[in-house]
């Protein structure tokens, strides 16, 4: 496969990427096919592409991440972008700048593609309302994480062969999730059914009406399910007291083979990482290569992260119109 | 002796049953007579005339709930800034909340804010004082020196009196005094964190959300103190409808309990927050529609005495910032008038319910010589076009602060000239 076949039309018509709300299903779809190419394109000898050629993409990071920042830039740079990363929480935030002050200072900068991770939900959006570029979401408080929904769908929809009609179960932390935010949002898109399981502390008020069934209970939640999504505890974001000890919520919530047993036979195992082990994963469940597919989500990240910057930098202006 | 005969006008006063179209005679700084066979026969020579059209005249409009900066954060709003928007909006006096920077919890401080409000201001300038030190919620303030020195009422602003057992001194300790007692009804153990309403929006926008609940619990908790204690207690605004619950059935139970409701949360519900709006970002928050309509109705049976503004100047460095991080509070001296308004275009509320709750209501809970339209009374009046159409563009707002929530919005009627102690402050020209 080369570079011309993926620069083919497709059709996302959108400046920036800033969360599955906004999206149809033909635009998630369209992702997810070039998705697939860059697949192919990340297992060959010579992964490099020129589609961003003479891109300037800034990965703007206010919340340090190792995997998603380097996964998009690995992106970036595979699409030939010039690839730049700032971690803000350690520079400008301190000295009191805020949000749109770092905005507009970059967006003096010329860049074409802002990457925007932050603590805040909605921050994302509000950068994007004051730069000229594209920007996209790498995930905003608690709100969205679009390119995470995207990657689990396409790792998905390359195993199980489509989305429509299968039972997904994301279980743990949802409170606190922007993961699951983005891929309860996709999935309804898309035609899944989706499930959450959780302690109630732990559930958003008013989730019923997000298109999922509610569970408290693993073992009745998991029953007949294609996928379970679990999500990290996340104990940084925890004012107060959600869980009364990791090792309860294990005992409750952790996925283990004897809660695993409730799902289909041949159910997928699924975290965005990282991972507690022994929180809210076994390690063993974790690891099955025949159950789990976590580490091929972090190669599909890659590619879905290619295929947004690709998408994305066709409706950029373009000064050398051919 | 200045003389000024307001004629043609509907005269409006719903607690003395006035609603008749006739003339009305200042004199010098005070309502000289008044009624529809006045100037029957025509102004005397001599007497400056202002034809009102058939306008509305009431008592000037008190607002009970108006956050400043000065002392200590003048650049967002100075009391002579606040004045100015008041004027433009109908309202002839304000009072102001204790929250400043040091807070108004001593007699000078009392002394300061109106020496300043004399100087500077052009509508009346009552303060409210700290009900406790610093507003910090441990130690009472001296109610009884603040209260002869100028203080209309007592309250942390706000912030809530968490302590039940502070609050039920206060309570009990104002009472000899016949101090008002004004809380803002938040549990802050509920509402930690929490920066809009608790719901299905909150859940989707990623926000944390506080539940209703945080205010209810607060109001019951303080009227089991008025049970206890007799006091004159007063929740600043009510946003949901178990609040509105509360106090209703603490008034049946003939409790001393009353309540305001700010115009945004009569007006506007927590979906208007939607992409984060952060002018949106109010205290208590903007709550469901199912609330709202609560409140409204409320207002409407008399449950809600007063309608306040809340006033609260944030400048755009607080506000332009992601939702969470930013100041909550939002301007409304200018729309408080057209925001209630509309409640009565709609049909939801009688325009002598929202008159009220602006005038008489608020007066005589701060126990003030004003709000009424009787001879002898203090010339404060606003003559308002109840419908002239308009369109709210921030940048004309007279406030030094533009974060209001109600941009771009469309209005109905407005106040065309405003009188305090006989003088136009505010007159729209051509009308």
């Amino acid at each position: 496969m080369t570079n011309t076949d993926a620069k083919k039309d497709i059709a996302f018509p959108h400046r920036h990427l800033i969360g599955i709300d906004g999206l149809s299903a033909s635009d998630i779809t369209a992702l997810l096919d070039l998705s697939d190419q860059y697949v192919d394109q990340n297992r060959q000898v010579d992964k490099k592409g020129s589609i961003l050629r003479g891109r300037t993409q800034i990965n703007l990071f206010f919340e340090s991440s190792t995997r998603t920042q380097s996964s998009f830039e690995l992106a970036g740079k595979r699409l030939g972008a010039d690839v730049m990363n700032m971690s803000v929480s350690s520079s400008s935030i301190k000295k009191g700048e805020t949000l749109i002050d770092t905005a507009t200072t970059l967006n003096a900068m010329h860049p074409d593609l802002i990457v925007v991770r932050h603590g805040d939900s909605g921050a994302v959006e509000l950068l994007s309302q004051k730069v000229s570029c594209s920007v996209l979401n790498a995930g905003d408080g608690s709100h969205e994480h679009p390119t995470q929904a995207l990657l689990d769908a396409l790792t998905i929809r390359r195993r199980k062969g489509r989305l429509e009609g299968l039972t997904v179960a994301i279980c743990g932390d949802i409170l606190h999730s922007r993961v699951a935010r983005s891929n309860i949002l996709l999935l309804n898109i898309m035609g899944a059914r989706v499930r959450v399981i959780a302690p109630k502390t732990l559930l958003p008020i008013g989730i019923e009406r997000m298109g999922v069934e509610v569970f408290n209970d693993m073992r009745e939640g998991l029953k007949d399910v294609d996928i379970v999504m679990m999500l990290r505890l996340q104990l940084e974001r925890m004012h107060g007291s959600f869980v009364p000890s990791v090792r309860e919520y294990f005992r409750y919530f952790g996925l283990d083979y004897e809660k695993l047993a409730f799902a289909k036979k041949d159910a997928l195992i699924m975290h965005p990482g990282p991972m507690n082990r022994g929180v809210e994963i076994d390690s063993e469940v974790a690891d099955d290569i025949n159950r789990s597919v976590i580490r091929e989500q972090v190669e599909m990240g890659v590619a879905v992260r290619m295929a947004a910057l690709d998408a994305l930098s066709r409706n950029l202006p373009n000064e050398q119109s051919l | 002796m200045s003389r000024t005969a307001y004629i043609n006008a509907r005269l409006f006063d719903p607690s003395r049953g006035i609603d008749e179209t006739g003339a009305l005679l200042i004199d010098d700084e005070t309502i000289a007579d008044l009624g529809s066979s006045l100037f029957a026969g025509g102004v005397p020579a001599g007497i400056e005339t202002v034809d009102c059209n058939g306008r509305l005249l009431t008592p000037g409009f008190i607002d009970m709930r108006v956050f400043t900066g000065e002392p200590g954060t003048e650049y967002r709003e100075t009391l002579g800034s606040a004045s100015l928007s008041a004027a433009v909006g109908g309202i002839t006096t304000i009072i102001v909340m204790p929250n400043t920077d040091p807070v108004i919890d001593d007699v000078a401080l009392v002394d300061f804010v109106e020496r300043r409000a004399r100087d500077t201001a052009i509508v009346n300038v009552h303060p409210m004082g700290a009900l406790t030190r610093g507003c910090a919620g441990e130690q009472m303030t001296e109610i009884g020196l603040l209260k002869d020195a100028g203080a209309v009422a007592f309250t942390d602003g706000d912030k809530p009196l968490s302590s039940s057992l502070v609050m039920r001194r206060a309570l009990s300790y104002a009472n000899f005094f016949d101090a008002l007692i004004v809380q803002h009804a938040e549990d802050l153990d509920l509402s930690c964190g929490a920066v809009m309403n608790e719901g299905e929006l909150a859940s989707r926008l990623g926000l944390h959300g506080a539940p209703s609940a945080a205010e209810t619990i607060m109001i019951e908790r303080d009227l089991r103190l008025v049970e206890l204690t007799g006091g004159r207690y007063h929740v600043a605004q009510v946003s949901c409808a178990a609040s509105v619950d509360a106090i209703r059935k603490a008034k049946a139970a003939g409790l001393s309990v009353t309540c305001g409701a700010s115009a945004a949360h009569l007006t506007l519900n927590e979906n208007d927050v939607a992409s984060y709006r952060t002018f949106m970002k109010l205290s208590p928050p903007l709550r469901h529609e199912d609330d709202r309509r609560a409140v409204v109705a409320g207002l409407a049976d008399g449950t809600i005495d007063v309608i306040v503004s809340s006033h609260h100047p944030q400048d755009p460095e607080t506000k332009r910032l992601p939702f969470a991080q930013a100041a909550f509070g939002a301007v409304g001296l200018e729309t408080l008038l057209p925001a209630a308004l509309s409640l009565v275009h709609s049909g939801a509320v009688p325009l002598e319910r929202v008159i009220t709750a602006m005038t008489t209501s608020p007066a005589s809970l701060m126990g003030l010589n004003r709000g009424r339209l009787e001879k002898n009374a203090p010339a404060d009046l606003t003559l308002t076009d109840i419908n002239i159409p308009w369109v709210l563009d921030p940048e004309k707002l007279k406030s030094k602060a533009k974060n209001t929530p109600y941009d771009d919005r469309r209005f109905q009627g407005r106040a065309i000239r405003t009188i305090v102690g006989g003088m136009p402050v505010h007159v729209e020209e051509g009308r």
